[in-house]
């Protein structure tokens, strides 16, 4: 019998459409199912991301998606004391800010434009199985519920992914990998429009806090704390307004917007496929676990798990060991830098305000030759060897 | 602790952004978002990571008397 798709995605974030856009652009018959009404909203983002990555994946930024432009990214102590990443070396982890809401849309489009059937308000409620191969899914939405057969489902749904878990695949995350988030967007402040700002130690526990400005007037001003670092109910949110009240820039701003949800900030996780499953993006636990940052991790492994899962419709094998191709070409691209970035997380967040200060001060002695995360600590390891000691191989 | 059918976890709609923040945090994948609602299942285990989780702090458990 023949199927209803090659492939179906559950989730039409970044993630979701990059896998549609690269299989359906190599001929396979894709549909992405999208249980939100609107791709691209309610945002659950901070929005900030970096330019570099962006030929490896064919992304052109369109007009709408790109909000901001930013020189650089400033790194503010606990004591106050700024570090400024100008222009001259700006590049690979902050230069831009997005508008989701576009964002996604224009993703999505490219995606159709490839050949991707997409469904909105169409949720996933269960993974069908011929016994542990994924052969199907069952859907419900306005047309009422039906089971959808396909060679691969792909699990794009995100922090709160249940389609791996359905599957078998453990992406169960430890308390201290678990980031919670609140954010405002912020409008009537006086900011400093032409950088990123995180503010960094115990403002925000275990994470830190972003200003990313959206135009002159107007930033995402959030925060991220790590699970174990929360103590009362809605910790994370007083947190963040206690900050707001407390920053001059700030204090007389006013939301037009509020964003709240979890990343997760762990190490990459032992497996992201199954016979007929594959996880990508956030589902796939494939977020920094410095930054919180996952749309450039989640197009270029969705770029891999489209490519792998074009072959493998022409394979017609859609069998665990044919989608190892992406296993392997995810790892390949990124494994080795989120592992990094979780051992140097895992230091971070036990560091105190003072050593914080000390680094900064450091980083204005010296500079720092590019603006990313991994030259970042490779300044602090010049000068604290034993900050970096743990993952000093990576660096 | 096994979730008992006396004990309900309440979520308070005026302040539930929808987020899955909980449903991401949950160990045992007790949680299901349905578009803006809220279902615990029976796997549940009391461990109320999810209460910590919620950054807006809309879910309590109303314990049994």
């Amino acid at each position: 019998m023949k199927r209803d798709y090659d492939i179906v995605i559950v989730g039409a974030g970044p993630a979701g459409s990059m896998t549609a856009k690269w299989a359906a652009k190599n001929g396979a018959r894709v549909l992405m199912i999208e249980k939100r009404q609107e791709i691209g909203s309610p945002v659950r983002c901070g929005e900030g991301i970096s330019r570099a990555w962006h030929d490896s994946v064919g992304l052109k930024l369109d007009k709408k998606s790109l909000a901001w432009e930013v020189k650089g990214a400033k790194l503010v102590a606990p004591n106050g004391t700024p570090f400024y990443l100008g222009e001259k070396m700006a590049g690979d982890e902050v230069g831009i800010v997005i508008d989701r809401v576009f964002f996604d849309k224009q993703l999505a489009r490219e995606a159709i434009k490839a050949g991707a059937d997409l469904q909105l308000k169409a949720s996933a409620t269960k993974l069908i199985k011929e016994g542990s191969k994924v052969v199907g899914v069952h859907v419900n939405s306005m047309d009422g519920p039906r089971d959808i057969s396909c060679g691969c489902v792909v699990a794009a749904d995100g922090f709160e992914s249940q389609v791996g878990r359905w599957a078998g695949i453990d992406t169960s995350l430890a308390p201290r990998d678990i980031t919670t988030c609140f954010q405002y967007r912020l409008t009537n402040i006086d900011i400093e429009h032409e950088y990123c700002e995180f503010v960094l130690g115990s403002k925000a526990p275990g994470g830190y806090i972003w200003i990313f400005p959206k135009n002159e007037d107007t930033a995402n001003v959030g925060i991220g704390m790590q699970f174990t670092k929360l103590h009362e109910i809605a910790d994370v949110k007083k947190h963040l307004d206690k900050f707001i009240q407390g920053d001059p820039r700030l204090r007389k701003g006013k939301p037009l917007e509020l964003v709240s949800g979890a990343v997760s900030i762990c190490a990459p996780i032992e497996k992201t496929i199954g016979d007929g499953v594959i996880l990508v993006g956030d589902a796939a636990r494939q977020i920094d676990p410095i930054t919180g940052g996952g749309i450039s991790n989640s197009c270029k492994s969705g770029k891999v798990a489209g490519e792998v899962l074009a072959k493998a419709t022409q394979e017609n094998d859609f069998s665990e060991k044919s989608l190892m191709r992406y296993e392997n070409g995810w790892r390949n691209l990124i494994e080795n830098q989120l592992y990094r970035n979780w051992l140097a997380k895992e230091k971070l967040v036990t560091l105190p305000d003072e050593t914080f200060d000390k680094v900064i001060a450091t980083l204005n002695d010296v500079g720092v030759e590019k603006m990313s995360t991994l030259a970042i600590l490779k300044a602090i390891g010049d000068k604290y060897p034993e900050l970096v000691k743990e993952f000093q191989e990576f660096l | 602790m096994k979730k008992d059918q006396l004990d309900e976890f309440e979520v308070n709609i005026d302040k539930c952004m929808h987020c899955g923040a909980c449903v991401g945090s949950c160990p045992q994948n007790a949680i299901y978002l349905r578009e803006v609602v809220l279902e615990f299942n029976d796997s549940c285990t009391l461990c109320k990571r999810c209460i910590k989780a919620c950054p807006v702090g809309a879910i309590k458990l109303v314990e049994s008397a």
